[in-house]
């Protein structure tokens, strides 16, 4: 049923049927969200905010209802604490500058951990390189779990934020991020949780798990590109700094004629943060998206993709000598996220010998490079699964697997 | 005068292990160009008519047949370039 809500899904690609395990880079998208994004142009598209007449009040409406709906998805307690942003990184880069390059100084410490995203990792490197403070990374097990000794050691009076992945972008390890916050804030810190890979396939309730800050995209969740979410306690957000500069994101811009400068009042949390027109319609979309994903509901996403991860940790385990799985092959510690690897072959040439029978997998070092250095690897292959997935479909990538270890 | 371009559509560079990059052939012109490479590289292993293991002047590469090749080991894009040349034109 939920697969006939996917046109690209009767794709056939070098005349076989379309098999997209590569969710973890992006989400295939029902024609739900596909019609909201036909509605919204056809029939209410205008910019938002301060114009006075129908179409704008519209487009208004829609877009702040899409920030409720984001807010209740993820139980934040106010709209308020939803910025709309571009991304995962962009969201993250948000709290580095307008957080971290304001309240981080040479002393602090920053505690990331190996099996970072790199938007995770290079965003605060470059603020170190301006305010001098220090990043500390965790350790990481050889199976790509996260070293909790080794983050909590790591933790001192000196943290002042600490991020981390909710589910690894390689391994698909699931963090006890209600845990490690807990032990954050105890040290008097803040936590920032990367939540790409968790939000769109698990309930995540940020009241529950008491984080911070709170990063995902809306495209790996069913709705479009461009646009993403940053959740941040209201009274953070309240007290931070703009990001950017420009129109939306402030109250009033006074030239002084005695100073010859202008001054500036900020916009109220969390418009202040959002300079210049917003992506309404992707916000629109990612409504819809999200009232799909409800439809089904989170519990029922992650039973699915358990389900899979299982079969498949099971079918390629005794599939082919040659292939490796990485990481956990435990699918309680996981959601669907599978690096493996071909003895003899590169991981592009496994994802171009799938490609030839119309399956679309992951290879490279999936912008987590630190965690490959864990792994003692280069690079990797990668299947990742979403709710339209089959276990039929990983009898086919399995089928495949098994000619290519010919090679 | 026919140039690399008239063959290829694009060449983006890999990440990890394999620093290389992968050329997609233009898809109207595919058959022609691993028909010329296959005349031109020397073959070391194939499976399924899908990929080809060959080699040219010391550089190794795998081709697919949906239209798309691996190549290690040249010095910068420039050079890639000009092996593509010889094995195209």
């Amino acid at each position: 049923m939920i697969r006939e809500d996917f046109p690209i899904l009767k794709r056939k690609i070098n005349n076989n049927p379309l098999i997209y395990f590569d969710n973890a880079a992006t989400t295939q998208k029902p024609r739900q969200v596909i019609e909201a994004i036909k509605n919204f142009y056809e029939n209410h598209n205008a910019n938002v905010h301060r114009a006075v007449h129908t179409l704008s009040l519209e487009a208004t409406e829609l877009h702040e209802k899409a920030r409720k709906t984001t807010a209740h998805f993820i139980n934040a307690g106010d709209a308020s604490e939803i910025v709309f942003v571009r991304g995962t990184t962009e969201a993250i880069n948000l709290v580095a500058y307008a957080w971290g390059l304001r309240n981080l100084k040479k002393g602090d410490e920053v505690l990331v951990s190996l099996m970072e995203h790199h938007s995770n990792i290079v965003p605060w490197e470059i603020i170190s390189k301006i305010n001098g403070f220090t990043i500390n990374y965790a350790k990481v097990n050889e199976d790509g779990t996260l070293d909790h000794e080794d983050f909590e050691r790591k933790i001192s009076s000196k943290t002042k934020l600490a991020s981390l992945s909710h589910v690894s972008n390689v391994s698909g390890v699931i963090n006890d991020v209600k845990r490690i916050a807990k032990v954050v804030h105890e040290n008097g810190a803040l936590m920032l949780v990367d939540g790409a890979q968790s939000v769109p396939h698990m309930p995540v309730d940020v009241r529950d798990l008491d984080v911070d800050f709170l990063a995902f995209s809306g495209h790996k969740m069913l709705g479009p590109t461009g646009i993403g979410a940053l959740y941040g306690k209201k009274h953070l957000l309240e007290t931070m700094e703009p990001f950017q500069g420009g129109g939306e994101m402030i109250k009033d811009v006074i030239f002084n004629q005695k100073t010859g400068r202008c001054g500036i009042d900020w916009n109220e949390t969390p418009w202040k943060f959002e300079a210049g027109t917003p992506n309404i319609c992707g916000g629109v979309a990612l409504m819809a998206a999200i009232k799909y994903l409800e439809s089904i509901g989170m519990t029922e996403v992650i039973a699915h993709e358990k389900m899979l991860t299982e079969y498949a940790t099971k079918t390629m385990q005794n599939c082919c000598t040659k292939l490796v799985l990485y990481g956990t092959e435990d699918p309680a510690l996981k959601c669907g996220i599978m690096p493996f690897g071909i003895a003899g072959l590169s991981s592009h040439d496994v994802a171009l010998f799938l490609d030839n029978y119309g399956i679309m997998i992951r290879s490279g070092f999936h912008c987590a490079q630190p965690l490959h250095q864990v792994f003692k690897l280069q690079s990797s292959a990668r299947a990742s699964f979403y709710i339209y997935n089959t276990r039929e479909e990983i009898d086919r990538f399995i089928e495949v697997l098994k000619e290519i270890e010919q090679f | 005068m026919p140039a690399v371009e008239d063959y290829v559509a694009r060449i983006e560079e890999t990440c990890g292990e394999e620093k290389g990059a992968v050329v997609t052939f233009k898809y109207d012109k595919k058959d022609d160009a691993i028909a010329k490479i296959m005349k031109k590289a020397k073959l070391k292993n194939s499976l399924s008519g899908i990929i080809f293991d060959l080699t040219f002047e010391g550089v190794s590469f795998r081709m697919f047949s949906s239209g798309k090749a691996i190549f290690k080991g040249f010095k910068n894009k420039e050079a890639l370039h000009d092996l593509l040349a010889v094995l195209l034109l």
